[in-house]
């Protein structure tokens, strides 16, 4: 059993650390390349826990999370990037150090808060689950912190990534949630592309600042 | 399980997948109305039915409520939108096929919100409720406006991170049930829950709840929450907006209700009234206040919705048999008079051509029924008797002052800057000068008077058998 502890926790924790990794990342494709590296790590860990909870159709999360995250919405954002010819683009992220110090504070929050409120819970779920609510909030702290449409879009699907991880370590979760998370993410590509298109339509660019300037009442 | 539960669900689904390959738009938009009107009946013979529990699907008389006023406005609000949407292709503002895309939608829409309303399942509740947001989102994109796309982007980025912290939520409250009732779907089922709820682990249910009260809280609009409200309000169709404020919060609230319900029913869990109250007092006086400050109509109006949101939060919060009725009462005469008053902005804004308020003078003059139909849609909502709104924030008012006399002086302010706030504005738009071309009305105003003439009713008379039924709900909301 030991086992299964140490190899799930050892995925968990690589997710983790892509996470931290996309927060202070600056260019663009190395930041796709730490999501699919993410998605993939995530992959992983759903299939390893589908074999240790003996619940097959765990496999299914594993391989929609392997296609879909790994590899075609990746693909597709890649094109995207080159088409739209941001793909040299530097986003300059506003205070790395204190952002990395918030993530780091958030973590330290979820473990705390996480395995202070489940002390009665099985521990395989325990510890998954505070590392899921971490990268669930640095994915929330990603999306706060960028300034980019394609790099917010990566930061929601990275929190996406932590709630799945989480709903999987919850033992004996029923399969129709999996169904409406690996759904959800369907329709937020949908959602996203038509923005993103959108976005490019008008301004010739997906810097999200261009849209503040007609925030609030009309003048 | 009824044949006519399933059939609220099935009845917009199907019709949504239907009008995607219906032709022309006048051909949509009564196919709507008419789907719209049968799920209204379909959801009215829910009437007849007790309680009934099926695997995935519930039916009590908590639901009953917010599935009979859903379907209801559903129906007027299709009814608004089939004559107000010609208006919007002839000026060009959309085109056909966009709007057999929301009409579509629409559909789609009716249908995620009543699966939301009638899951028993937990998760189930949460995969209604996010559909219904990520359908809006599109809607409130739908003029594809730089204003539009950004309101649509802020409502997507915000309601994502409120659905992302609700799922979480839901997760931790699996956990707490999977310590009462076992591995698999039981855990998940609300009413072994409830029926369970003094032997969940009361941690977990207590992170569960805090968790599910920000995530939901976002779609309800409670402040700090609130941002993405008026710019979806304002950006989007009308009819969207009319949904919006009078069934999609419901909606919302009503996940947390539901959530509410199954803590206070945990002997040794935390009270979640105290954090209802406080949330819902802060989002009522700060709405109130950022109403003085407002140009746009819809966002004036945008703002009232999160003030009413706030006062019923805080009537939920103060829980018992007779806070919870003067909620739920105020909950249905805010649904039909703002959805009312959205149905009269859209007049206004095709009458005038636009939706600044300084822009908008002198209705009284150039539109003498549209003026009076706003007129009384505003002084219902802000309060004036004999108007259905009166009695409910009256019920509201008097049960906490019994209560705790002092705590009912912060709502009854929050109240009263609203009010001054909203016939301060409403003096401007139908008195003075015109100073803009006036266009004829072509949109039916059969909604808004019935919305109207419903909330003038339920003010004078209350039916026995309503009044017996909202008992029934108030009484299970603990």
């Amino acid at each position: 059993m030991n086992q299964a502890y140490d190899i799930s926790h050892f995925l968990a924790g690589m997710m983790l650390v892509a996470s931290f990794a996309l927060i202070y990342q600056e260019r663009l494709l190395a930041v796709l390349r730490t999501f699919a590296l993410q998605a993939v790590v995530l992959a992983l860990a759903v299939a390893w826990q589908a074999w240790v909870q003996d619940r097959p159709h765990l496999f299914v999360t594993a391989v929609l999370a392997l296609g879909l995250k790994g590899v075609v919405i990746p693909i597709a954002l890649h094109r995207m990037i080159f088409r739209l010819g941001i793909h040299r683009d530097v986003e300059q992220v506003v205070g790395a150090g204190l952002t990395m110090l918030i993530g780091l504070g958030l973590t330290a929050l979820s473990l705390l808060l996480i395995l202070k409120a489940t002390a009665a819970a099985p521990s395989l779920a325990r510890e998954g689950l505070a590392i899921a609510l971490a990268i669930v909030l640095l994915g929330l702290l990603m999306m706060i912190t960028r300034r980019n449409a394609v790099t917010q879009i990566i930061g929601f699907m990275s929190m996406e990534n932590g709630l799945i991880l989480g709903s999987t370590g919850a033992r004996g979760m029923p399969f129709v949630v999996e169904i409406s998370v690996a759904f959800s993410v369907l329709i937020a590509l949908f959602v996203f592309a038509v923005f993103v298109f959108r976005i490019r339509e008008r301004f010739d660019s997906v810097d999200v600042s261009e849209l503040d300037r007609v925030r609030g009442d009309r003048q | 399980m009824s044949f006519w539960v399933y059939a609220v669900i099935v009845l917009p689904f199907a019709s949504a997948a239907i009008l995607v390959v219906l032709p022309g738009y006048r051909l949509g938009a009564l196919f709507n109305v008419a789907a719209s009107f049968a799920t209204l009946l379909a959801g009215l013979n829910l009437l007849r039915l007790e309680h009934a529990v099926g695997d995935y699907l519930i039916v009590d008389d908590v639901n009953i409520v917010f599935i009979v006023l859903n379907t209801l406005v559903g129906f007027t609000a299709a009814w608004f939108s089939a004559s107000y949407i010609g208006h919007e292709i002839e000026t060009g503002r959309i085109t056909p096929l966009s709007v057999r895309f929301y009409h579509a939608m629409y559909q789609a829409m009716m249908g995620a919100m009543h699966l939301a309303l009638l899951a028993d399942n937990i998760g189930l509740l949460w995969v209604g409720l996010e559909l219904a947001t990520l359908i809006t989102v599109v809607m409130v994109g739908l003029y594809r406006t730089p204003e539009a796309i950004e309101a649509a982007w802020k409502y997507f980025i915000l309601g994502s991170v409120g659905i992302s912290l609700a799922f979480f939520g839901t997760i931790l409250a699996y956990l707490a049930g999977q310590a009462a009732l076992g591995e698999g779907l039981p855990a998940m089922s609300w009413h072994l829950l409830h029926a369970n709820a003094d032997r969940l682990d009361v941690a977990l249910l207590n992170l569960a709840f805090v968790f599910l009260l920000i995530g939901y809280g976002t779609k309800v609009g409670l402040a700090p929450l609130h941002a993405w409200l008026p710019d979806a309000h304002s950006e989007g169709p009308t009819p969207i907006s009319a949904v919006l404020s009078g069934l999609l919060l419901n909606v919302a609230l009503y996940a947390l209700l539901r959530f509410k319900m199954l803590i206070a029913a945990n002997p040794l869990a935390m009270r979640p009234g105290p954090i209802l109250i406080v949330m819902g007092l802060v989002s009522l006086i700060f709405a109130a206040l950022m109403l003085y400050q407002r140009r746009d109509i819809k966002r004036l109006f945008a703002y009232s919705s999160i003030e009413h949101m706030g006062l019923i939060t805080f009537a939920f919060g103060m829980g018992g048999p007779l806070a919870n009725f003067a909620g739920l009462l105020h909950m249905t005469m805010h649904s039909l008079t703002k959805s009312g008053i959205f149905f009269a902005v859209g007049h206004v804004a095709q009458a005038k051509g636009t939706q600044r308020i300084a822009d908008i003078r002198g209705l009284s003059v150039t539109h003498p029924g549209l003026a009076i139909g706003l007129g009384l849609g505003v002084l219902a909502i802000a309060g004036l008797p004999p108007f259905g709104v009166f009695m409910s924030e009256f019920l509201i008012l008097t049960t906490t002052f019994a209560r705790a006399p002092w705590l009912a002086l912060l709502p009854a302010l929050g109240l009263l800057l609203a009010f001054g706030a909203l016939l301060l504005r409403l003096q401007g738009m139908l008195f003075g000068a015109p100073n803009m071309p006036a266009h004829p009305v072509k949109a039916s105003s059969f909604p808004l008077i019935a919305h109207l003439a419903l909330v003038l009713i339920a003010g004078l008379y209350l039916p026995d058998a309503l009044i017996a039924w909202f008992q029934r709900a108030a009484e299970l909301l603990g």
